[in-house]
This record gives C-alpha cells, structure tokens and sequence, in this order.
C-alpha cells in the first residue's frame, strides 16, 4: 500500500496516527519509516514532519533508521535478567558479530533489546519479527537465528 | 443423535503456550481422537491460561479433574489410546501440586467462591472465542440485571459498597472514581479500558483477555452504563498479537448477540467498544500518557488536575480502569457487594490475580484472596522455592518493592503493606533465591526504567542516567565511597520532584532494597576508589539540580 492508501483506510484524523506509522513501517522493506515516506504523510495529515517525527520517535516499535529484514527482540527486563538473559545476549552479539542495536552487514538481522514482553512464563525469552521464542538457552538463541538466516 | 459428551479435553492456549506448540498439540489431540472414532465422546476445547505456566503445553481432562503437564504432539497417541480409550490416566504426564479446576458440566454461582476465583472463574473453562459459552456460565448476566433492574447510580453504588479498589496498582476506589465521571456533563463521555500492561513480570491482563474477553466487556459495558458513557476503548500493547485477536473477535460476537452497539437488551442504553493499539511505550500505562497516545501524540503525561473525569479523551469526561478492576465488576453487580465483601481482607476485599515467577517450582497465574500472605503464596501456590533458598521477592513488577525473608508473613493487600511501609503494585511476585545479587537486581530495573524515560522532565530522564551509572559501579563492586547515601538522596529527591509514577518508581526497589540488604549493597564500595573530579554521576545531578 501507498502512503496515500493507507491515510484513505485510516482516515487522515490525529487520532489514527499510531495505526498509519504502524501500517507504513510494515510495508517497508527494512522495516523502519523513511523520511520521504513520513514527509508525504505530514502533508496528506497536514501536521508538520517535526511533529510526525517526535511522536514516531517516541516508541519503541518505530525506527527512523533502515534495520534488517529480521528484528530480533531480546527481552532484559528483570524476569529474564534473572534468567540468565546476559547470557543470551552475549551469544547472540558474538553470533551476529554486532552489538546490541546493531545491524548485521548483510542486512540480515537487527538486534535489539525489548521491555517485558509478558511471556515471562517462559523466560528468557526474544521475539524474532512477529514470533515469540521462550525458554532459551545460548546454543537454542544461536539454533534459531540459524534457522532464520537459511529461508 | 446428538450424544452429550463424557468428556472436554481443554487445551491451555496463551501467547506463552504457543511459542511451545500448544496449536499442534490440540490439532493432534482433535485429529488422533476423530481418528479413533471417538468425537462426539471426547470434545476438544481451546481454552485460556488457567494457571500453570513452566509446565509446557497443559491439558486438563474434565470432568476426571485430571491436568497434564508438558505434553508434545509425540504424546497425544499414547495419551489418547490409554486415557480415552482404554480409561487409564498415564500417571507420568500428570502434573503434580494443586490445580483447582471447576466442573464445566455444573455451571453453578457458588462454585465460584469455592474456587475463590472472582476475575479467572472462567480462564480455561471455555472456549474464548465463544460467547455462547461465556453466556452459560453467567456472562453478561450482570449486564442484563443492571439494564433492567438497577439504575445507572444504584451500579455506582454497589461498586462503592463492594470496597473494589483498582486492581493496576494504585488502589484508588473504583465506585468512587465512577462517580467523578458520572457527575460531570458532557455530550459524550468515554470509559477507557488499561490494557498497556508494561510492568515486567506482570501478563495477568493479557491471560485475562485471552482466557475471558466477554468478561472484559460486560465489566465495561457496566461502567458506561453507570456514568452515561456510551463508547468504550481498549487500549492493548501492540506485542499482545493473541490478546488483540480475541478481543477483536468478542466484541465482534457481542454486537451480533446485540450486548454491544445500540439499544442494548432493548433497554434504550447504547453502548460501542473499539480497540486502540500501542506501539511500545511503558509511560503510556499512565492514564493521561494513554489518553495521549489514544489521540495520536507522544504518549507524555498531561499535568492534572485536570483529572480524565474532567477532561480526558477529546477533552471530554473519561474514565480509566486495569483490566482486571474491570473483570470484578459483573460479580459484583451478579451477586451483590455483601458476597464481594466475604472474600479476602477488609480494607481491600476480592481477590488479587497475580503472575508468579522466579526460581519457585510452579509459575503462573493464581488468583488469590486479598487476605494470603507472601509465606502462603510461596508455599501453597508456588510449591516453594526450586533451589536455592528464599533471598527476597519484589512484589509489584519492577516498579515494586523487594521484600526480605522478615517479609514472608505480611498479608498482600495495599492496607496491610501500607501499614510496614510497602505498596501492592500491579500484580506480579518474582522470587529470587540467594544467587541473585541485590546490586545486580536493581542494575537490571534502572536498566529498564532508563529505557522507559520518556524524557519529558528532568529528574526522571537525568536521575536515571545517574542512576544507571551508579548501579553499575556497585555490581561491578567499583562504587565510590558514599555512593550508597547518594543513591538514596536521588531516588528520594525523584520520588518527590519527577512529573509522573514513572520517574517516581525507582524509589520502591532502591529504598526497599537498602531497608534490607543495606550491607550487601554497601559492599559494592571499593573504598580505596577515588571519586574523579569532575565526577560525570555528579555533574548529571548538578544539572538536575539547577534545571529540575
């Protein structure tokens, strides 16, 4: 869908904005929002960009910068920290060779660290796009990614 | 011939249960059993969480009141063919430790208060996807008697006579919040539903709304009615996919059953619901960030008064309640305040839901009287601590107290912890043994809140950066001398001068940590370290202090 399509499905009211950024950034290829992208939908909204920008900045689950085809969200909040979640991390950096944040070079993968994903039943626990993987263990975080980098 | 089934098969399916193949399970189970010719016998039913967690893909057996634990799709021939056809449990996959489960067969009031479950009665007893269900076991029941028998300040009153206080940490008076809303004048008036549940370690809302969205509803449905509000939203973190997709699907079934949209049960009462969606932010659990957010913007919290009963949601009357405060309402209003009253602790009646965690040999969810206490839930609920012996438990999620082991016998209710200088907080007991360290622990914590700032005031966004460094000096046993009273002077200082909760929250585990492991604290002190001049930890306070 086109910017213009996705204001039309939502209508161009304020209040729809969360679900608009939300709807753009799933069409992107690199899963972030681009400022061309943003700069037409400040007009169709007739708001300013600053003001698209500082709300889209806000959360956690829009990025301004191009990520990886693959998000992968490890949680570190306490429930997982006591979990052994460093651990986890630690393998997932030394396997990706980034750091948390980073994207690998061939655009595959961006690691990113999430708040409480409310699976704490089955901490540690990381979200890889829209898929929640519980009880991880270094070499299971490692199988996983593995996986993902083969399709 | 229709033959009544001699026995339901539900199958746990929570957002926890899925990541470990709980579909597959299920879709197993339905197919080996058509397979075996032994439908109309055995029905199989997707239900919500009813509690276990830790403990793989759960199936209960009713009415045999038989729950297995850590099933795979390899189990289910071998599960099928001995309990179903030969009539013989397989006692090896059967979980141990108490799962009280309800009969779903003798849908009866009472038996609620013998399970002592008000909010989870019906958690993996029915089928969520089926208001049909819901309605057999007194869904919308409740609706139905204030429609038609109360008038709109006889619920508040109820609700006021109940003692319901919120249920998403504050505590506040529920029947007493409705009527600030209630009283006021307005076009339109709008009851918000909390369901931003961010708090680490608490997912209570979301088996809630995936075990029981009807209730949800009703509970909504019954604050419009009581303070003239006639659109309701539920505002759901975007990470809760499960949770949002049924949700969508019970509020489609009630406008088609006619409990939602116009003229509901003919009673002239009009009343809609819409879902907003989050996009990831912790602040927004705060009820003017959320009505900001609602509206489009950052998700910063507005300065009250004006309170959201005031000027909410479009500037117009609103009223914000947890999920869980919403879920007790039809009880309340089915069986009347004396019978929500019998239940639990006096200044806090009801039960509390929680989701317990950490090294303890069952996790989950439990719904609990407000009357147990830290030692029962551990004992009871949690079949005791996994290894290690108890250290402490932060009750609460991470904006939550620690409690030590002198703690244990304190009883969970916000009156009896406000007495011993504690709060109740969201719902959510992690317990940690002694490998856990205190300065580690609290690392974690500012490393979520630091996160979370929303950067809107000072003391909030610049103490956590201090505070982040400081606690990271102590775990890593690198803290200056005097780090410790600097610690608390910044938590106190935030407690009293940060805009929101949220700026205010580090205060309970950093203060309640230092009430009981003040040693062990202390001694992530290098005392032969010297503080660098100019100390980066004291030129962020500085700059609090001259801006803040």
């Amino acid at each position: 869908m086109t910017v213009g399509e996705i204001v039309k499905k939502h209508g161009n009211d304020r209040e729809n904005l969360l679900s608009i950024l939300h709807d753009i950034q799933a069409g992107s290829p690199d899963n972030s929002l681009h400022q061309d992208a943003l700069e037409e939908l400040a007009k169709l909204m007739k708001v300013t960009i600053s003001d698209i920008v500082g709300t889209a900045s806000f959360y956690t689950m829009f990025s301004l910068k191009p990520r990886g085809r693959h998000i992968i969200r490890l949680c570190e909040s306490p429930p997982c920290y006591i979990a052994g979640e460093e651990n986890i991390l630690a393998a997932l950096e030394r396997k990706l060779g980034v750091t948390l944040g980073g994207t690998t070079a061939d655009g595959m993968f961006t690691l990113e660290a999430t708040s409480c994903l409310g699976a704490c039943g089955v901490a540690p626990v990381m979200m890889v796009d829209e898929e929640v993987y519980g009880h991880l263990t270094e070499s299971k975080a490692v199988e996983i990614v593995e996986r993902i980098a083969v399709v | 011939m229709k033959v009544k089934p001699r026995a339901y098969v539900m199958v746990s399916v929570d957002a926890d249960t899925v990541v470990i193949g709980a579909r597959e399970v299920k879709n197993r189970l339905a197919a080996e059993i058509g397979q075996r010719g032994l439908s109309d016998e055995v029905r199989v039913i997707e239900t919500g969480s009813f509690g276990p967690a830790n403990a793989g893909v759960v199936v209960a057996v009713m009415p045999d009141e038989i729950v297995y634990g850590n099933l795979t799709i390899d189990s289910i021939a071998r599960l099928v063919e001995e309990h179903f056809v030969k009539g013989r449990p397989v006692r090896d996959w059967i979980l141990q430790g108490e799962h009280p489960l309800p009969d779903p067969e003798t849908a009866d009031p009472r038996q609620l208060q013998h399970f002592g479950r008000i909010v989870l009665d019906n958690c993996g007893r029915i089928d969520p996807d089926s208001i049909e269900e819901s309605i057999a076991n007194d869904g919308y029941f409740a609706l139905g008697k204030a429609l038609t028998e109360m008038t709109p300040a006889a619920v508040i009153e109820e609700i006021k006579e109940s003692g319901l206080r919120g249920r998403g940490g504050a505590g506040f008076p529920t029947g007493l919040k409705w009527s600030f809303c209630a009283s006021q004048k307005a076009d339109i008036k709008y009851v918000v539903c909390n369901a931003d549940e961010g708090e680490p370690g608490t997912f209570k809302d979301r088996l809630i709304m995936e075990g029981d969205p009807h209730k949800v509803i009703e509970g909504m449905a019954l604050c419009g009615y009581s303070m003239g509000a006639t659109q309701g939203y539920i505002y759901i973190r975007g990470e809760y996919r499960l949770s949002i997709e049924r949700m969508r699907a019970a509020i489609d079934a009630a406008r088609k059953h006619g409990l939602l949209g116009r003229n509901i049960m003919e009673s002239g009462f009009d009343f809609d619901i819409e879902i907003k969606i989050g996009a990831g932010a912790y602040v927004c659990g705060e009820e003017t960030a959320l009505i900001e957010s609602m509206e489009g913007k950052r998700g910063i919290p507005r300065v009250k008064p004006p309170f959201p009963a005031h000027k909410g949601f479009r500037g117009k009357p609103t009223n914000v309640n947890n999920v869980e405060t919403l879920a007790n309402v039809p009880f309340i209003i089915r069986n009347g305040s004396a019978a929500f009253r019998a239940i639990g602790a006096a200044g806090m009646p009801g039960t509390k839901v929680y989701t317990i965690l950490g090294h303890i040999n069952r996790s989950g969810l439990i719904e609990v009287p407000t009357s147990v206490t830290l030692r029962d839930v551990l004992n009871d609920y949690a079949g005791g601590m996994q290894s290690g012996t108890f250290k402490m438990a932060q009750l609460g999620g991470t904006a939550g107290e620690l409690l030590g082991p002198e703690m244990l016998d304190v009883p969970l209710n916000a009156d009896a912890l406000a007495k011993t200088g504690h709060a109740l907080g969201s719902g959510a007991i992690l317990f940690m043994n002694v490998t856990i360290g205190v300065c580690d622990f609290l690392h974690a914590c500012i490393k979520f809140f630091a996160h979370e700032s929303c950067g809107n005031c000072n003391p909030c966004r610049n103490g956590m950066a201090a505070l982040l460094e400081l606690t990271e000096r102590l775990k890593k046993g690198k803290g200056y001398p005097g780090d410790v009273e600097l610690m608390e002077e910044l938590v106190m200082e935030m407690k009293s001068i940060a805009f929101c909760p949220l700026g205010q929250s580090p205060a309970a585990p950093v203060l309640s940590a230092l009430r009981y492991f003040r040693d062990e604290v202390r001694a992530g002190i290098d005392p032969s370290a010297i503080r660098p001049k100019p100390d980066h930890t004291l030129r962020t306070l500085l700059t609090l202090g001259k801006q803040g």
